[in-house]
């Protein structure tokens, strides 16, 4: 569960984002978790819930938009989402280790009056 | 230039700008320190108030990231070789260390920082077993970070180690997310854990440079498949060195030793110490 934690992070950056604004409230949270990132999008959605009390946040609508996995191979020159934890190049076979995406924890945006 | 808006002044200027496009709605761009944010702003009604929309994408991990770098720097500055060791809890993490300073207490001078909720019972251990050992206890957090790491390493005299060992809380999930500043990840499972470990939890094994499987002398007892387990390693995490061992009979420990010493002789070598 470092969901929790990671939440109290992003709401401390969306607080500071919406001062900075001078905004009074925020209602609505977007975010980015890639599918390898280690995190639970449901447990991150429980602790908005708990962290967001008694702040400007409290009530916001969180977002959590997923990010598939994105490999490259080097041999094949060529990008691919693999279908599975196994990262094998969907033309040559050979097992990938690099990800291009897929590890995102971020906030990406607020809405905010 | 700007993935989001496709603006190229991204890095030349420090402070904030306003433009309007096409007279439809404003932009302002908020660059410092070489960060990037954006901020877009657009009109929206709700219950009669005006509500913007601000685009910031920021990673949350930045700020450990940053840390954990910092840490990197200062360990190869003094010329440390840094582990993170990962494992669920009860794979033999701490028997694995003990049994790693003992074998090595007149080769290499190891020091330990130890993670766990409560309890500073591996610390003590892992002291007994002839290292200095510095215990955290995160209390209800389920993994470390890289700012407790560098509180904790403030505790060892640095200078007179080879090699700096963090045994993180065990815990196969969340302490995979954060970067400590290490140089190495070594992740241990043990033959009653199953064969499919790696599979269930490849975010963590993909991340490991060393894997060990750790209670051999007990894989026919339990029944482990030791073919399928090397086959679901290699398949997660193909770039990993693999161990098979025995932290308590000391079975194949002497292949993970040769392996460290050959990564210490090469770290000092490029370092230009040897």
């Amino acid at each position: 569960m470092h969901e929790v934690s990671l939440m109290e992070q992003t709401i401390e950056i969306a607080l500071a984002q919406a001062s900075k604004q001078g905004a009074s409230q925020i209602h609505r949270m977007k975010m980015r978790i890639g599918d390898m990132s280690g995190v639970v999008p449901e447990a991150l959605a429980f602790a908005f819930d708990v962290v967001t009390q008694g702040t400007i946040a409290a009530g916001a609508k969180l977002e959590i938009e997923p990010v598939p996995v994105t490999c490259f191979c080097p041999n094949c020159q060529q990008e691919f989402h693999p279908p599975d934890i196994f990262y094998e190049c969907p033309e040559c076979g050979e097992p990938r280790t690099k990800m291009l995406a897929g590890g995102e924890i971020e906030l990406t945006s607020l809405e905010v009056s | 230039m700007c993935q989001d808006c496709g603006c190229s002044d991204i890095t030349s200027e420090i402070g904030i700008h306003s433009h309007t496009h096409n007279g439809e709605h404003q932009h302002e761009h908020h660059h410092e320190n070489g960060d990037h944010h954006h901020h877009h702003h657009q009109l929206v009604v709700e219950n009669g108030t005006t509500a913007k929309t601000v685009t910031i994408t920021q990673s949350i991990l930045q700020k450990n990231d940053r840390l954990a770098e910092r840490n990197r720097g200062y360990f190869a500055a003094k010329g440390l070789l840094v582990l993170n060791i990962l494992s669920s809890p009860g794979s033999g993490k701490t028997a694995f260390l003990e049994k790693t300073i003992t074998d090595l207490k007149e080769r290499v001078k190891i020091g330990v920082i130890v993670g766990d909720l409560e309890t500073d019972n591996d610390a003590h251990r892992l002291g007994h077993a002839g290292a200095p050992a510095v215990q955290i206890t995160t209390g209800t957090a389920c993994h470390l970070e890289a700012d407790m790491v560098a509180r904790a390493a403030q505790k060892l005299d640095l200078d007179a180690l080879d090699v700096l060992i963090i045994e993180n809380v065990g815990n196969l999930v969340c302490p995979a997310a954060y970067d400590l500043g290490e140089n190495w990840r070594v992740v241990l499972l043990s033959v009653t854990e199953g064969e499919d470990k790696p599979l269930k939890y490849p975010t963590m094994f993909k991340s490991a440079q060393v894997v060990i499987v750790n209670k051999i002398d007990i894989a026919e007892v339990v029944g482990f498949d030791r073919e399928k387990a090397l086959h679901n390693i290699r398949r997660v995490a193909p770039d990993a060195v693999i161990f098979e061992v025995s932290a308590r009979t000391g079975t194949g420990m002497e292949q993970w030793y040769a392996y460290l010493e050959a990564q210490m002789a090469e770290k000092e070598s490029l370092l230009g110490i040897g």
